[in-house]
């Protein structure tokens, strides 16, 4: 080791600490704002190389052809890439995202209309998931090879390598048609739709607030299997990565020193194991969550219901470019996001991060 | 014995104790008693053995499809359609009465070249842009990275979804979507296996012999990869069959009337409740398919590279 490298004493080692975890935060937020920035370029790039002249997919190919430039000029599409794309880059910040040629309303509008129920879905699938996921990892872990281990390895493996869509079509067939337990496709019964108000977004939510009891039972009813479907796969991804840190944190010294001060073995696993592992756990479960966004483009489609993914691949079919990208850009950025509190959760609960 | 040749002194001795020898001879020897080694621990997992076996198993399907297949996938029969399993049609027909059997055999054929594709454009893409960040450091690292941060900022579907519907729907933009959200990872991991070994003693070594860059990284780092990127993809198969699957199940992948799993289901989808083996048959292909090369990427994993998880 050479002299710089060495640790610095005392006062001027906290201070240079401090600064350099203000570098640290300061840094990482301008690596978010170039990802981001890097993100809105991709949209763009990807937007501008689609072989489906836009022009073409708002006024046909029947079109007298002075409209088709008067259009072309509207859209700015006669300009060069750059304009473009600062034009593009201008009306986003302000939260314009285009309209969508199949609603006909600005894509935000259409967003913030589809994304609660698919918050709903995801946060639903995520707490079933987490309440599960983390104890079975921990009990695996702590009866590493046994019987009950080999089981919650072989759920966890189907788990994650089961296609969701093919589960949601199993699950359709077995509880809905088989067993007539569960309720169809969509997202409430014909009876109540239209009943509860707009407020949240989030049906199962909003029927509550409105006191509509039987309207809000409904709405749960539909919201139980595609919940419960993806918080399977979503646990099977929690209880691997669970199990894998416990093991290791259970080798740890200080878990040897923790029985020989004769701690109880669940002190030692929920307080000690639990506690060491948390921090890095949180990080894998807000990238898990942020990935359950693609999940739930699969199982919206499938159960018909109104969320973000549905609305993704709608717009998709319909070659409908403005909602593809600007659905695209929100989940990129809610992505970016979510690793970004995950990381900053980890410096709060892991000191070793810092 | 091929190998006694060049090794006389163990003539007589059998193939095993010159593999497990403790004393090599030669790094011929050596290399074959490590590798030896690693395939009697990776036979001992009996679930990796499963997941080697099943892989083996589609890939002979996948090659001797024409061999397999009962009928011809793309004959339609519609007089014969929505059949259930029987001895003309093994796993029932589908609604144009197109034989399931045949066409899920097929189906290992597209799946499998759509994987091979993917994995011969990402892990060179990943291998070279994660050492040459790793190697080079400073502001190409910084570069490459935030470029690989960008990709990786997506979830894998919802990127793929655009980049199709950019292309225009079918297996070969499926490929190039699915390879443009599938190299950050490995990118990420080649860095990182890079920059553990850029600052070690051997490197120093061959630098002072006047080895140049090039050569540093072709010959002293690439190979500390490789065993780690092999495990990361294997582990990421899986991935890629679900996503071309989802692709194809949402009309963005391979198109009717191709033999693809996911395409079949989402061609089919509306009979789950009365037919329901129509679509749920290749619906058990992803999985099974998806399930084996998890396997043996776990599997892969113990033996080559026991540190990542």
């Amino acid at each position: 080791m050479t002299g710089p490298d060495l640790p610095p004493q005392g006062w001027s080692r906290l201070a240079s600490g401090a600064l350099a975890r203000g570098g640290d935060i300061a840094s990482s937020l301008l690596g978010i704002l170039v990802t981001l920035f890097g993100l809105v370029l991709l949209t763009f790039v990807i937007g501008r190389t689609m072989p489906i002249d836009p022009v073409v997919a708002i006024i046909g190919d029947k079109a007298p052809p002075g409209v088709a430039e008067r259009i072309r000029e509207e859209l700015g599409l006669d300009r060069s890439l750059i304009e473009q794309f600062w034009i593009y880059l201008m009306k986003l910040l302000q939260g314009d995202l285009g309209t969508s040629v199949m609603t006909g309303q600005a894509v935000t509008a259409d967003i913030l209309q589809f994304f609660p129920s698919t918050l709903e879905l995801a946060t639903s699938a995520m707490i079933v998931a987490l309440l599960v996921g983390v104890p079975l990892g921990i009990l695996a872990a702590a009866r590493q090879d046994s019987i009950f281990d080999n089981i919650v390895r072989v759920i966890s493996l189907l788990g994650y390598s089961v296609p969701v869509f093919v589960l949601a079509l199993v699950c359709l067939l077995v509880f809905y048609a088989k067993l007539g337990i569960a309720p169809g496709t969509g997202s409430q019964g014909i009876v109540y739709q239209g009943m509860v108000p707009f407020t949240t977004g989030m049906i199962v939510l909003d029927a509550a607030l409105d006191g509509q009891w039987d309207a809000f039972w409904d709405a749960l009813a539909y919201l139980a299997m595609p919940a419960f479907l993806l918080a399977f796969i979503t646990m099977s991804l929690i209880v691997r990565m669970t199990r894998a840190f416990m093991l290791e944190a259970l080798n740890g010294e200080y878990v040897t020193a923790a029985r020989a001060k004769g701690l109880s073995e669940a002190r030692i696993l929920w307080r000690h194991g639990l506690g060491n592992i948390a921090g890095r756990l949180v990080t894998v479960i807000a990238v898990i969550y942020a990935g359950l966004l693609e999940g739930t483009v699969l199982t919206e489609t499938v159960f018909s219901r109104p969320g973000l993914g549905f609305y993704l691949t709608r717009s998709l079919l319909n070659a409908d470019m403005n909602a593809v990208l600007g659905a695209t850009l929100v989940i990129g950025v809610i992505y970016v996001c979510l690793n970004l509190l995950a990381d900053l959760a980890q410096r709060l609960l892991d000191p070793r991060a810092r | 014995m091929a190998d006694a040749h060049s090794t006389p002194a163990h003539t007589t001795v059998p193939r095993r104790d010159w593999l497990l020898s403790d004393a090599p001879a030669s790094r011929r020897q050596a290399a074959w008693g490590k590798a030896y080694r690693m395939w009697l621990q990776f036979r001992a997992n009996h679930l990796a053995m499963t997941g080697l076996v099943t892989v083996v198993l589609l890939i002979v399907v996948a090659l001797a499809a024409p061999l397999l297949a009962t009928h011809d996938p793309a004959v339609i029969n519609l007089g014969n359609r929505l059949q259930p399993p029987s001895a003309e049609n093994w796993l029932g027909t589908d609604d144009l009465g197109r034989d399931l059997y045949s066409r899920v055999l097929y189906g290992a054929r597209v799946t499998l070249g759509m994987v091979v594709a993917v994995v011969l454009l990402v892990a060179p893409i990943g291998l070279v842009v994660g050492i040459v960040a790793g190697y080079a450091g400073g502001i190409i690292d910084r570069i490459l990275m935030r470029v690989t941060d960008i990709f990786l900022a997506f979830p894998r579907l919802v990127l793929a979804l655009a980049f199709v519907a950019a292309l225009r729907p079918g297996v070969t933009s499926a490929v190039i979507a699915i390879a443009l959200t599938a190299w950050p990872p490995l990118a990420r991991l080649a860095r990182s296996e890079t920059l553990t070994v850029r600052r070690s003693d051997y490197i120093s070594a061959v630098k002072l012999t006047g080895a140049s860059p090039a050569r540093i990284v072709v010959r002293h780092i690439a190979p500390v990869c490789i065993p780690s990127m092999i495990v990361r993809v294997s582990l990421d198969i899986s991935g890629i069959i679900l996503t071309a699957a989802g692709l194809g199940f949402l009309g963005m992948g391979a198109q009717p009337p191709m033999p693809e799993w996911g395409t079949m289901i989402a061609t089919t989808s509306g009979f789950i409740l009365d037919q329901w083996w129509v679509p749920t048959i290749p619906g058990v292909a992803i999985l099974v398919a998806s399930l084996a090369f998890n396997l043996l990427g776990d599997g892969l994993r113990d033996v080559l590279d026991p540190k990542q998880e």
